[in-house]
């Protein structure tokens, strides 16, 4: 409870900077959108010329984009900006004065900034939802919905963990700036739908960087085509990250001995 | 002075710029190799088209085209990076770019000799791609004319300065107007879909190939990719580097003109 009033505290501050900055967040949704339709024109491309490609349709791949604008919304708003900050914090050494706050430190960590200029991310994906929905004449029944936020819940865990742990490798090498952009980089490959990618590539995705789970497993429980089975799988990998992360945090500060140290 | 005298003191410095880029380019070398891993959305693009292609050809497209169009957008990618944008922009904002104003030579030609300074390390992190892509494509897919392998630098170089060139007509916004960064995304995102970068740009509808070839963007890599592919004759390919070179001269008189108007009300932060 106590933790809950604190990352709404801190919300609330980071909200009261966008409405400082309106003119910035509109450049921001007008770039999100622009962003958004490029990253589509090889999908219409490629469905101007057939029906499907790997068991998907046109409007099914674009709820696979409209979830993975989502999700990149969230990790640039709730995720990304504390973890960036955290990188700061273990270069200057600054990190101590959180280490020494009487409340838990991973999560004083995580939740120290958000940045809501970057809600047009989210925004624009729901229109390609609701757009995606709409082409294909779904709706989704109420058990669909449900498996749905628990795949999504999933999903925002999984690259939670995968931030933390990139944010923890700071506490060795100091400078990370280049390896969230690795990340970045990699992450954009989740756009498109998990059956693409095919032998060692389908391997990685699922299990080592698991972009299948983010976006595919979502977009196939809003469809009403995820298996049970999949949905457990996606959670248990959830947790199982969560855990890594966690272990991965508290070691690298038990190890941590400050700037000069 | 005379024009002969003026151009060796324009050379004179060059050596010595070069020398500088180029410490700075080892020294970064770790920055440069993750700018190197991070630049896989040819990779990744390679794999939506090569299982849309498993299913059946798109056009002339096959597994195999599709594999040595984007194993050669890759390379070209990689030895083009520019970012003078981005860094003329902080340094208008911070006031860090009147040092260069000191210097006795045009920003202009210092920006460029930094950027070309970066060329010798790139190409070596390069050249293990290059032998890796030359090994999965093959000699079936790319040209058999001689003098379109000579040309190929050409395309490659002009591809660069096109993108040099309009990169720095943006970074010269930055005196009159400081979010030109946003700009600098724009200009990147239509690079992204209009160059050939994410999509062959043959591919595209027929009336949509009709515009988009005629753009600068379509220069910048289409252009020496599918010379190099032997997608176009040779006297196609003349022709497109014509209209590449007429970007380049075009851009570069924006960006000169922009620069001279706005060094004159620049003032600096405090100013």
């Amino acid at each position: 409870m106590r933790y809950a009033r604190l990352i709404a505290t801190q919300a609330r501050v980071s909200f009261l900077l966008l409405l400082q900055y309106r003119a910035d967040f509109v450049i921001s949704l007008f770039l999100a959108a622009f962003w958004t339709l490029s990253a589509i024109v090889p999908l219409l491309v490629l469905y101007s010329d057939r029906d499907s490609v790997g068991g998907w349709s046109w409007g099914e791949a674009l709820v696979v984009v409209g979830w993975f604008n989502v999700l990149k919304g969230v990790q640039s708003i709730v995720i990304q900006p504390s973890m960036n900050q955290a990188v700061e914090q273990i270069h200057k050494g600054t990190l101590d004065f959180v280490l020494l706050k009487p409340a838990d430190a991973q999560i004083l960590v995580s939740a120290q900034r958000f940045d809501f200029r970057q809600l047009s991310d989210v925004v624009i994906g729901c229109v390609i939802l609701g757009y995606a929905l709409a082409t294909l004449g779904v709706v989704p029944s109420l058990g669909a919905v449900a498996q749905t936020v628990v795949a999504f819940a999933s999903a925002v865990a999984l690259l939670y963990s995968i931030w933390v742990m990139v944010m923890s490798l700071a506490f060795v090498f100091v400078k990370v700036d280049n390896l969230t952009f690795l990340f970045q980089s990699l992450f954009d490959a989740a756009r498109w739908p998990g059956s693409i990618y095919r032998g060692a590539f389908a391997f990685v995705f699922t299990f080592v960087l698991p972009l299948t789970l983010m976006t595919t497993t979502p977009a196939l429980a809003l469809l009403g085509r995820l298996a049970a089975r999949e949905l457990l799988l996606a959670v248990a990998g959830a947790a199982l990250f969560i855990l890594v992360s966690r272990w991965v945090w508290t070691r690298s500060v038990a190890r941590y001995t400050s700037a000069g140290g | 002075m005379s024009a002969g005298a003026r151009v060796a003191a324009a050379l004179r410095p060059l050596p010595t710029l070069y020398r500088v880029g180029f410490a700075d380019a080892v020294a970064y070398r770790g920055q440069a190799l993750i700018w190197l891993l991070s630049t896989n959305t040819p990779l990744i693009m390679l794999l939506l088209w090569n299982a849309v292609a498993a299913e059946g050809p798109v056009g002339r497209f096959g597994q195999a085209e599709f594999r040595a169009y984007f194993l050669v957008t890759l390379i070209v990618r990689l030895l083009q990076g520019v970012w003078v944008a981005w860094e003329m922009n902080m340094e208008v904002r911070d006031g860090s770019i009147a040092s260069r104003l000191l210097k006795p030579i045009h920003p202009f030609w210092s920006y460029a000799f930094e950027n070309i300074a970066a060329w010798p390390v790139r190409l070596v992190m390069t050249a293990p791609v290059v032998v890796v892509a030359a090994w999965l494509i093959g000699a079936q897919h790319v040209t058999n004319d001689w003098r379109q392998w000579l040309l190929f630098p050409v395309a490659l170089f002009g591809g660069w300065a096109l993108s040099f060139s309009g990169n720095l007509a943006i970074g010269c916004m930055s005196f009159f107007w400081q979010s030109t960064l946003a700009i600098a995304e724009v200009w990147f995102g239509l690079y992204v879909v209009l160059s050939g970068y994410i999509v062959p740009l043959e591919l595209f509808p027929p009336w949509a190939q009709a515009v988009v070839v005629k753009l600068p963007w379509a220069h910048i890599v289409s252009t020496p990719v599918r010379l190099l592919l032997g997608h176009d004759t040779f006297e196609q390919s003349l022709s497109q580097l014509a209209a590449q070179w007429t970007y380049i001269a075009a851009f570069t008189v924006v960006a000169a003109l922009l620069w001279r108007k706005g060094v004159q009300r620049y003032e600096a932060f405090g100013g």
